[in-house]
């Protein structure tokens, strides 16, 4: 749930940022959205350690406040920054094709699609090398604490990450959508296998299909690409818990060996 | 007074207000973010409802939203109960795919052509500017309903709120008070997103319970609290987007919320994070004061009455902060608890009381931790530290009667006590 609020609350960083830089160039905003995105974290837990607010409406009240700037601040400056809610709610995927990087006056192909290329390879070395820290902080908090694992900076840097990820992904889904995508494929994984590494490749494997899987199914209904890849997600959620839900009634039924108990 | 602007405050003053009745009740229950879910799970009822109805019957969609919200609500309650996924996930999961069908149903409208589309936009981004008296009527009679219904339904959702358990015991029908509680939330997230649309619904129900929350205890007060809050918000959101031209209202609304949201959990009495400084600050200088006092009277022992201390000898038997001891033995003399000397401070008889009250308790306390807890001598001084700090006069009554007025501690020092 941290995820979505901060996919909301970076909104007025990147106001800020399109407002300063004068374009929509991803570095700035990354930065404007990462800056936002590590505040409302700690305001969040202020929020929740110090003063005692339940943690549900310490994420609440601090995404609904900020995202309520930033649309306030994209109105304010309509006439120069190129940003509106409704891309903000949704989303430009079909669009992705036309924003093409020039590079020495030669076309590289869609900015997303480097911009998304990078993030991932940044993500594989991320867990490549922060696997046994990210699992022992996510399982354990305290027991990490105990072997002197920096937990604070972990949940951090995981929390960057998310934000990174929610930025990047953002022009092309918008920031609801980009929820689907972070949680959907991880709980159906988590619906199936319990060990961590089986889970994320799992995980990939689904969002993979979702995303082709919904992408096709687009082109057949014309609908919104993004709109479609997250119900394609969703369904495949159900399509699992449908299926888990029937395997383990017949199991309680008729034993693992097929004979009635 | 314009007569436009009359409207739009009335339509959001009662949508802000019924929603945050129902949102103090969630708030106490802990599942503030389901409000936020079911906001978003909306959609695809209202596209589907545009699409098979004419789409202009503001009623029809307020159906298809009711249903697809109650939907959303058994989904997510279901995957809480049924599997092992922890129940923010429940949440964002449902959130997000439903809303996300809702997005691919709405493609399909503009594929059709099917116009008229302003009836679907304020379900997205709200338009509060944009309400009719149409509107204000609808949203005046779905207020009353909730208001009524949380009337009618006020103990039982108290319970619920509170002791689900107990409730069951003494026999209410909680399947009953859970289904119209529900049901109460989605109409309120219904109507509510029409003046600030999906995301910032969440603000609604959240915030203002918050703020009241900071400022009473009591639910009833609570709930009156977080509805005027909620409509001061209105009011003024309204009429900063209509002093500045081109701003939307739903987000000022959102944004004086918050604004009274954190200022409230800011300076709140009690659980404000002001008090809770000051207070914090209080006691740390009179544990500062009564480390002080008990320096200088165990000094006074050692060495008889009228011993005087400068500052250096006090930080040598004592390890302290310079700046806690200058502070410390400024309030001291203030308080005429101390003499400042040329050559250093001594105690007054005031000041050798205060003394004597901490040695003593310090001296009570090891005595009972040997003597009741059976604790080895040398272990319960830092025990005695903390709670020379804490023992109140009635405390203190009960130790010396628990332990017979007894002369010495456990390290055969002399127990002070006031006749002497």
């Amino acid at each position: 749930m941290i995820g979505d609020a901060i996919s909301h609350a970076v909104l007025p960083g990147i106001a800020v940022a399109y407002w300063l830089s004068q374009s929509r160039s991803s570095i700035w905003m990354f930065l404007g959205a990462a800056t936002v995105g590590v505040l409302a974290t700690i305001l969040i837990e202020l929020l929740r350690k110090r003063l005692k607010v339940q943690s549900d409406a310490s994420i609440g009240m601090t995404f609904t406040t900020l995202f309520a700037i930033g649309v306030v601040m994209i109105t304010f400056w309509s006439d120069s920054v190129d940003l509106d809610q409704e891309c903000v709610l949704y989303g430009e995927i079909a669009y992705v094709p036309f924003d093409v990087w020039m590079f020495h006056g030669q076309n590289m192909g869609p900015k997303a699609l480097w911009a998304s290329g990078i993030l991932l390879c940044s993500i594989v070395v991320y867990l490549l090398f922060g696997y046994k820290g990210l699992k022992m902080t996510s399982f354990n908090e305290d027991y990490a604490a105990v072997l002197g694992i920096g937990v604070g900076a972990w949940n951090l840097s995981l929390m960057s990450m998310v934000s990174l990820t929610t930025v990047v992904s953002f022009e092309s889904v918008g920031a609801i959508l980009v929820v689907a995508l972070i949680v959907a494929p991880a709980a159906t994984a988590y619906l199936l296998v319990e060990k961590l590494g089986s889970m994320l490749l799992l995980s990939a494997a689904f969002a993979l299909i979702g995303s082709l899987g919904g992408y096709t199914l687009s082109k057949v209904l014309e609908t919104s690409i993004a709109g479609t890849i997250a119900s394609t997600l969703g369904a495949l959620f159900l399509l699992v818990l449908l299926g888990k839900t029937v395997v383990s009634k017949q199991i309680n039924t008729y034993g693992l060996e097929g004979e009635k108990v | 007074m314009d007569p436009i602007f009359l409207k739009v405050v009335v339509g959001t003053t009662l949508l802000a207000s019924s929603s945050a009745v129902v949102g103090t009740f969630s708030y106490l229950k802990g599942q503030s973010l389901v409000g936020d879910a079911i906001a978003h799970a909306l959609l695809p009822g209202v596209v589907l409802a545009f699409m098979l109805g004419d789409g202009k019957n503001p009623a029809y969609l307020i159906l298809g939203a009711l249903v697809s919200g109650l939907i959303a609500h058994y989904g997510i309650a279901f995957i809480q109960n049924r599997t092992k996924l922890k129940s923010d996930t429940a949440v964002s999961l449902v959130l997000s795919t439903f809303f996300g069908f809702g997005i691919m149903l709405m493609s399909v409208v503009q594929q059709r052509g099917q116009g008229q589309q302003a009836g679907l936009e304020r379900y997205l981004l709200g338009k509060a500017a944009a309400i009719t008296m149409l509107d204000v009527y609808t949203f005046s009679a779905l207020a009353l309903v909730l208001l009524l219904g949380v009337a009618l339904f006020y103990k039982g959702f108290q319970l619920m709120t509170f002791n689900e358990d107990f409730a069951h015991a003494i026999g209410l029908p909680v399947g009953l008070i859970r289904v119209t509680f529900t049901v109460l939330t989605v109409l309120a997230v219904t109507i509510g997103i029409q003046t600030v649309g999906v995301v910032l619904m969440a603000a609604l129900l959240i915030t203002p319970a918050a703020a009241a929350r900071a400022w009473t205890k009591s639910l009833p007060q609570m709930i009156v609290l977080a509805a005027v809050f909620s409509a001061i918000s209105a009011v003024l959101g309204t009429l900063i987007s209509s002093a500045i031209t081109k701003m939307p209202t739903g987000p000022w609304i959102v944004i004086i919320l918050g604004l009274i949201g954190f200022t409230s959990l800011f300076i709140a009495p009690e659980k404000g994070w002001l008090f809770k400084r000051k207070r914090a600050l209080e006691n740390r200088s009179k544990i500062n004061r009564e480390n002080i006092m008990k320096l200088m009277y165990r000094q006074e022992e050692k060495r008889g009455k009228g011993n005087k201390l400068t500052s250096p000898q006090i930080l040598s038997i004592r390890a302290m902060r310079d700046e806690a001891l200058r502070v410390g033995l400024k309030d001291l003399k203030k308080r005429l608890w101390i003499i400042e000397h040329i050559d250093g401070f001594t105690l007054t008889d005031l000041g050798r009381m205060e003394g004597r009250r901490v040695v003593r308790l310090h001296r009570l306390w090891e005595l009972y931790l040997t003597e009741r807890l059976g604790m080895a001598p040398d272990h319960i001084h830092p025990q005695a530290e903390t709670m020379e700090h804490v023992i109140t006069p009635e405390i203190e009554a009960l130790l010396i009667k628990e332990l017979g007025m007894p002369q010495r501690d456990p390290h055969k020092s002399l127990i002070p006590y006031e006749n002497e």
